[in-house]
Formats: structure tokens, C-alpha cells, sequence
């Protein structure tokens, strides 16, 4: 009983850190240089008059949803209409407490493990699981809208959802199969001292890549959203905090899948080399250790989270169409002639 | 592939790099991740403001000179405006040598286009174009200015007489 509630009460601490730590500095930090970043690629200047820089602009427009009038349309579902940000928000969220920001640190003779859920062996699937519910957030916003264009989006969405967790999955099926694992913990161990996967699956690595574009609804796949043809998509009918609230969880969603995309093929927390060279300092458990190897997560999370605004405001939207094409005709078939290929190749080496 | 149709589309003329698609893709994002580091064009407006020049067409006004305004009231301006906004009311004086003058002269700023056609039409260079664009109104009274705030003295608009002089008027080579 006692060491249970030891467990309840550490995961709550770690989750209250990694939600103020990292999912909200995050999401505020992307707000930030989304805006940024597009004036800089626009040759403009960007929020420059709240604060150096304009760095308190994500607080102010934070501010201005909170007082903003709450609409609620007189014929939407309002129950549903309520529920949709919620499952936005929470889903974006869920990533969160399976991904491993370090190995663990021992203080004293307490071990502490550098993740919320510490060394779930189906965080992989866990992951994918969370990442297919959050398309319910904008389906359930886009039919309780009861709104053409919200519709319009929702739909989008399902279907994108489908053509691409499927491709996504079986990408990751070749990561699996190195790792001989699914646990998070297990995959940045096997890829240690720069056993990347992305130099051993590069082809699952771009597959997984565009994939997690399609999932987080980013640009080039935010159909759901598109403004030119369906307004605002299926966040047409919101306003105030419950619109900010999708859109905190899109920020999150791409900080998660930021933080994914580094633990699968780009090491994770793992410091390359550290350990062999200085064993005396950087053994498993030092606190030093720990700390540099939260500091090397965030700073991978931070460059993928660029990459995801670089890409924005780079590339046009596919059309619904080709991105149907690109799923099921391109993505799929390249995602089950890796895993072939990379069981082949593992029989060979075996 | 042909497209169904049988025409040659732009697909088809790709070759297979470009059908490819990534290498497109960095060639793109090579170019965007370029422009990061160009200088911004952004002016600042409030501290950075917009020094127009001669040729910059802004708030109509009446000329002043020294003696009085140009304007002989003789209601031009008002006939050619596509959009109806000014209104002229001639007066008669004996004071000067001029005897006619507008009593009334009222632009409505709602409805004035920026044209300039009543500069072009004025045979007496009186109604001009200014360099103010700064035309903020609490209502709609106040955005119809009448003779008080369209006068304006002639050393204001030297540049604007000056742009007139070299470029309104066609001269054969």
C-alpha cells in the first residue's frame, strides 16, 4: 500500500514538472516561434512590442482567448462540442508520460526514473494508441459543430488518420525488430553510441516522418484546417480558450511528436560515447548524467520542433487526393518493403 | 502514364527525381531556411513613418497663397469626380480681382477615391493633391472637410506643384 502510493505520488510530481516544465514552456515557446520563424522566412520582423522581442506575446495572446466571449452555437451538440477540446488537449498530453527524458538517477538511495510512467514495456504501442484518439478531439468538434465547412474538416481528418497510422505503425515495425523491444527505454538503449536508427531505417525514418506530420496536422497535411477552402476546418465554430485549447494541443502535439521522432531514430537521451570515455563521472545513475541527458532530449525536441515550423512555412498543402495517393499507394507499400528488407537483413547478420 | 483524359499533363513531364518529390522538397526548404537571414523589409509605422514624394497622391486640398486661395469656384472638379464627393458653392466678391470664390467647399473623405481627377480637370491649379495618407475620423461629420481644413498654404506643396509642372501635361517631342 505504502509503496504504491510512493509510486501515485512520484508520477504526480513528475507530471506536475514535465506540465509546467516542458508541455506548456513548449507549446508557448512553438507559439512563439511559429510567428517568429515565419516573419524571419517572410523577411518580416514578427511580434516585436510585448516584451524583448515580443517573448511575452504567447502570455498576452493567452490573455486575450481567456477573456474572449465563449460562442456556443444554438444548434451544435453542446456536450460534444465541450468534450472536443478536452480530448484534444488530454491526448496531446498522454505522449508525454511514457517519453523517457533520461535514463534514471539515484539520490541517495532513491532511484529515480527520468520519465513519468517509468519503463512501460508497451509505451511504443501506448504512443500510437494516444496519437489515434486525438483524431476523435477534431472529428467531435467537426460534427458537433453541426457546420458544413467543421464537417468537412472532421472528415478529413478520420480518413487522413486512417491512411496514415497505418503506414506509421508499420514503419516502426523495422525499429521494433532492432530493438527487440517496445519499450521507449529499451529502444534508446539499443540505439547507444550512435546506432541511430536513422542511418540503419532511413527509409522508415522518412516514412515515420511524414506520418507524424499527417498526425499532429501540420503543414503540409493540415487539411482539417485548411483555411483557403473550409474556412477554419473543424475549429470554425470556437472561440475563446476552447479554440486556444486545439491549438495548444497542436503545439503539443508537436512538441510529442518532436520528442518521438528523437527517441525512435535519433538516440533519444542517449549521449554518445560519454560513458566508455569517463566512466569515473558518467555512470548510470549520476546525477550529472541525468541532467545532461535531459538537457540533450530537450535540445533534439527543440530542433525537430524548428523542423516542424521550418517545414510550415516551406511547403504548400498536398490535396486531399494526393494525399490519399501518397498514403496508401506510396507510404504503405515502402513501409512493408522495410520491414522485408530489414528482416532480411537482420536474418543475414544473424 | 497519361492522365485519363490523354493529354500530356505537368506530371507527366516530370522526371524521376522530381516525381521523387524529396529532393524538391530541400530544394525548397534550402531556399526558406535562405531567407531567414535576409534583412527584414518591415517599416515600423508609428516610429517609422512614410516620406512620400511629389508624385504621391493623398488627401486632396485647396491651395492658399498669400492673397487668398486659388480656387474660382467654378465647380469642375465637382463635375468630373467619379465619385460625387465634392461640393462647390461659388460666391461673388469685389474685394479682389479674382470675383468669384467658393463660399462652400466640402470633400467628402468617405467617398473620395484618391483619383486625382479634379487636380487634372482644375484650370487653375487650385485643388491638389497632398502627401498626407493620415486621415483618422470619430464620425462620419468629420470625415466631410470643409474650406477651414482644406486650405493649405502653397509652400506645403511645392513638391506636389513641382511634380505637376514636369509630368501632368503631355508635350510632343
Amino acid at each position: 500500500m505504502a509503496e504504491s502510493l510512493s509510486i501515485f505520488l512520484t508520477a504526480l510530481i513528475k507530471s506536475v514538472i514535465i506540465l509546467f516544465g516542458v508541455f506548456l514552456p513548449g507549446a508557448a515557446g512553438s507559439v512563439y516561434f511559429e510567428r517568429k520563424i515565419s516573419a524571419w522566412i517572410q523577411n518580416r520582423i514578427g511580434p516585436n512590442r510585448v516584451g524583448p522581442f515580443g517573448i511575452l506575446q504567447p502570455i498576452v495572446d493567452v490573455v486575450k482567448l481567456i477573456i474572449k466571449e465563449d460562442i456556443i452555437p444554438l444548434v451544435a451538440d453542446k456536450r460534444f462540442h465541450a468534450l472536443a477540446p478536452v480530448i484534444a488537449v488530454t491526448t496531446a498530453m498522454a505522449t508525454f508520460a511514457v517519453m523517457p527524458f533520461g535514463n534514471f538517477v539515484v539520490i541517495g538511495n532513491l532511484r529515480i526514473d527520468l520519465n513519468i510512467a517509468s519503463n512501460v514495456n508497451v509505451a511504443l504501442l501506448y504512443v500510437l494508441a494516444v496519437g489515434s484518439v486525438s483524431v476523435y478531439a477534431i472529428t467531435f468538434a467537426g460534427w458537433s459543430s453541426n457546420n458544413k465547412y467543421s464537417m468537412l474538416g472532421g472528415l478529413r481528418s478520420a480518413s487522413q488518420m486512417i491512411s496514415y497510422e497505418l503506414s506509421m505503425g508499420l514503419s516502426l515495425v523495422g525499429v521494433i525488430m532492432i530493438a527487440g523491444t517496445t519499450s521507449l527505454n529499451g529502444i534508446v538503449e539499443a540505439q547507444a553510441n550512435m546506432k541511430w536508427n536513422v542511418f540503419t531505417q532511413p527509409l522508415g525514418f522518412i516514412i515515420f516522418l511524414v506520418a507524424s506530420f499527417a498526425e499532429t496536422n501540420r503543414s503540409p497535411f493540415d487539411l482539417p484546417e485548411a483555411e483557403p477552402e473550409l474556412v477554419g476546418g473543424y475549429n470554425t465554430e470556437y472561440a475563446g480558450m476552447k479554440w486556444g485549447m486545439f491549438f495548444l494541443a497542436e503545439y503539443g502535439h508537436m512538441i510529442a511528436a518532436s520528442g518521438m521522432i528523437s527517441t525512435l531514430f535519433f538516440g533519444g537521451y542517449d549521449i554518445p560515447f560519454v560513458k566508455q570515455l569517463f566512466p569515473s563521472v558518467f555512470y548510470d545513475g549520476a546525477l550529472i548524467l541525468g541532467i545532461m541527458q535531459v538537457g540533450f532530449f530537450l535540445t533534439k525536441i527543440a530542433i525537430f520542433a524548428f523542423f516542424f515550423i521550418w517545414v510550415r512555412w516551406s511547403l504548400p498543402r498536398f490535396r486531399y487526393d494526393q494525399l490519399m495517393d501518397l498514403g496508401w499507394k506510396v507510404m504503405m507499400p515502402l513501409a512493408l518493403v522495410n520491414i522485408i528488407v530489414t528482416s532480411l537483413v537482420m536474418y543475414a547478420l544473424r | 502514364m497519361r492522365s485519363p483524359a490523354g493529354k500530356e499533363t505537368q506530371k507527366d513531364r516530370m522526371g524521376f527525381w522530381e516525381r521523387i518529390y524529396l529532393p524538391e522538397i530541400a530544394k525548397g526548404m534550402a531556399t526558406t531556411f535562405k531567407q531567414m537571414f535576409e534583412p527584414a523589409v518591415t517599416r515600423e509605422y508609428p516610429e517609422e513613418r512614410f516620406a512620400p514624394t511629389g508624385s504621391y497622391r493623398g488627401r486632396p486640398v485647396l491651395v492658399l497663397e498669400e492673397d487668398g486661395e486659388r480656387c474660382v469656384a467654378c465647380g469642375l472638379c465637382s463635375r468630373v469626380c467619379p465619385a460625387l464627393a465634392i461640393q462647390v458653392q461659388a460666391g461673388e466678391t469685389l474685394e479682389r480681382d479674382k470675383e468669384r470664390y467658393p463660399e462652400k467647399f466640402e470633400i467628402n473623405m468617405l467617398r473620395c477615391i484618391f483619383c486625382g481627377f479634379c487636380e487634372e480637370v482644375c484650370p487653375e491649379e487650385a485643388i491638389v493633391m497632398s502627401k498626407d495618407y493620415e486621415m483618422v475620423f470619430q464620425n462620419r461629420e468629420e470625415a466631410i472637410l470643409g474650406k477651414e481644413k482644406l486650405l493649405t498654404p502653397v509652400a506645403q506643396l511645392q513638391d506636389r506643384l513641382e511634380y505637376l509642372r514636369t509630368h501632368q501635361y503631355y508635350e510632343p517631342k
